[in-house]
């Protein structure tokens, strides 16, 4: 079994739209989702799920008013607040009880402190440390679960999937996609299946490095652009960094194929093969507005657009490399 | 006023926008601009605007040192980590720094003093200014430079968000104009870049991906509390999902960019658009007059007057 992870560094290169068709054309695979901030996989796969999950691998603090003493009372400023490294704890200086604290404020003014000097916790800055939750000398503080995401194992007329979608303004995107890859590895071993695909997050931080650990290739795609080969100079940095091997595609290479070249220069002086080339094609965007992959199912006498033969050459160049063959390519 | 320009899905011209905006609203000469680059992951707009970059600071998190003839091997330090950052292992604590969030609870907690911190480095914020004379450069000093800041985060590294925050952080309170270029998503790094600015442009494209995205990051943003409204970018390509969804949402449209490969190529080389088409400057005026309006009066103002 193997696993193709493909990312980009920069957003909006064409991952999704790439990975959509190799799901047409690659037999006896899952597919993973693994932009769990924005997955848009679902959108061409037309996904039935079949389950679905909670995922619970934070906590949050949270302040029982009735037990808390107010600033003034523990510490001048609460102990809480003092211990708190990401500003998450703030003291107020209302004076009423009842008083409401602003959104997502998980206290409001009522118990024995009274409001005044009663702490407020922010859950969109807490990051679940926990040491509040320990200094507190009051048990007043402590660590909930919170559901910050869920993740799905789905049919797709393509084989099975398994996608996610973190909690609006979330942490732990990282561990999310980490349950997305064990989950589709699982399905992979238990079904025999011969590949992991896998759509992997924009940028080269927590998300995709969670992404990347251990897979057998990545193909990064890339477009003909100064920010796209910026961006894909560190991916590929970062999958070095990982010891992932790495190939490239350049999507949408006629837009600018000067550009494209120095992208392949690039790529050639790093060692690194460019895999394919992928017009621009209105095909792609009109596949997309239909919500189906550019390369069609079972197509052999609809006559594919320049984009859709590209990326079955692609994935035939994916193939022999997953094989371990010198495509020469 | 801090405006944040975010999205949803890559690659929708957040950084197109952002940076053609910062133009413009400089090149006018009205206010002073402070560009932020807070996509730390693949920060490009320094691509667009060439900067001349004179400081560059190290990013650190402070992560735990342990003494080692001072570790009793109780394990609490390891109880005590959220994020498994430290492991208890036959009587010595083993710690794994690229885990740690420096939350400070290991040195805090350990009951031997075992337990120090030092700083690693997670990334750097650079300063510097980007030069646009330009038309109306003559009225005043401030047409004649941004105040730009970038993040970049080192590669490798997991942890975005404090990186972002340095980048925040190097704004003062009532500095004129600030533009915040932001990354992609809607987890931590977005939150960190969008928050605590006075208005959000939320960049898409007219297709399935985009809307999806799109009703993502607006969550996002009013969970956020955060005025926002719509750029729509490329319009023309895809279908008329998203104006509708907007319209529905009620929802501004602040401008609708055309798609046109004269901008696309224009983007690929590191063009500046409202340089290369001044007709696009003067949509971005219009759209930061509906964004002033839609914000009301600022307190920076009010204090400028007096």
């Amino acid at each position: 079994m193997k696993e193709l992870l493909v990312i980009s560094g920069k957003g909006g290169t064409g991952k999704t739209s790439i990975v959509g068709s190799f799901a047409v054309l690659a037999d006896n695979k899952v597919l993973a989702d693994c932009d769990v901030d924005a997955a848009d996989l679902h959108l061409l796969l037309s996904p039935t799920v079949r389950a679905t999950h909670e995922f619970r691998a934070s906590k949050q603090a949270v302040l029982d008013p009735a037990k808390c003493v107010g600033a003034g009372q523990c510490s001048a400023s609460a102990i809480c607040a003092e211990v708190c490294r990401f500003g998450a704890i703030e003291v107020s200086n209302a004076t009423s009880a009842g008083t409401s604290v602003g959104r997502g404020m998980s206290v409001l003014g009522t118990g024995s402190a009274a409001g005044a000097g009663l702490p407020h916790i922010d859950p969109v800055s807490c990051e679940g440390c926990g040491v509040c939750a320990r200094a507190c000398p009051h048990g007043a503080t402590s660590m909930e679960d919170v559901v910050s995401g869920h993740w799905f194992v789905s049919d797709t007329a393509y084989g099975p999937m398994v996608h996610a979608r973190l909690g609006v303004a979330q942490e732990n995107s990282g561990k999310l996609v980490t349950q997305v890859r064990r989950e589709a590895r699982s399905i992979a071993e238990g079904q025999g299946l011969d590949y992991i695909i896998t759509d992997g997050p924009p940028g080269i931080g927590c998300p995709v490095i969670s992404s990347m650990s251990g897979v057998d290739l990545a193909l990064m795609v890339t477009e003909p652009t100064v920010a796209g080969a910026h961006d894909m100079q560190r991916a590929i940095e970062l999958a070095r960094h990982f010891g992932v091997k790495t190939i490239v595609c350049i999507n949408k290479y006629d837009l600018d194929e000067a550009g494209s070249e120095q992208i392949e220069e690039y790529c050639n002086s790093e060692g690194v093969q460019v895999a394919g080339k992928v017009p621009f094609d209105e095909d792609v965007v009109a596949a997309l507005v239909r919500g189906v992959p550019v390369v069609a199912r079972g197509s052999s006498h609809h006559v594919e657009g320049k984009a859709a033969q590209a990326i079955r050459r692609l994935w035939a160049n994916i193939e022999s490399e997953l094989a371990g063959w010198q495509t020469g390519a | 006023m801090i405006v944040s320009v975010a999205s949803g899905k890559g690659g929708t011209g957040k950084t197109t926008v952002a940076v053609n905006l910062a133009l413009s609203l400089a090149l006018e000469g009205t206010t002073s601009v402070d560009f932020l680059d807070c996509d730390v992951e693949e920060p490009n707009a320094h691509l667009f605007l060439h900067p001349v970059l004179e400081t560059s600071e190290p990013v650190t998190l402070p992560v735990p040192v342990i003494d080692e003839s001072k570790c009793s091997g109780c394990g609490i330090c390891a109880e005590v980590c959220a994020f498994h950052a430290i492991l208890s292992l036959g009587g010595r604590a083993i710690t794994f720094p690229e885990l740690c969030h420096g939350c400070g609870g290991c040195a805090r907690f350990c009951p031997e003093g075992a337990i120090s911190e030092a700083p690693r480095e997670i990334g750097v914020v650079e300063t510097g200014w980007v030069s646009c004379v330009g038309a109306a450069a003559e009225a005043t000093a401030a047409a004649q430079a941004i105040r730009f800041v970038q993040g970049r985060v080192d590669i490798g590294t997991a942890l975005a968000p404090p990186v972002v925050k340095a980048v925040r952080n190097k704004v003062g309170p009532a500095r004129g104009t600030v533009i915040i270029d932001s990354p992609p998503g809607t987890s931590c790094p977005v939150v960190a870049s969008v928050r605590g600015s006075d208005y959000c442009i939320l960049v898409t494209e007219p297709t399935p991906f985009g809307l999806n995205d799109l009703t993502l990051a607006v969550d996002m943003v009013r969970e956020l509390a955060v005025p926002f409204g719509v750029v729509i970018n490329r319009a023309g390509l895809g279908d008329a999902r998203v104006t509708a969804y907007c319209r529905q949402e009620n929802i501004p449209v602040l401008l609708e960019i055309p798609f046109d490969r004269r901008f696309a190529a224009s983007y690929a080389r590191g063009g500046q658009l409202v340089r290369d088409f001044p007709e696009l400057g003067d949509s971005l005026r219009g759209l930061w007059r509906k964004i002033r309006a839609a914000a009301g009066p600022l307190p920076e103002e009010a204090e400028m007057a007096r």
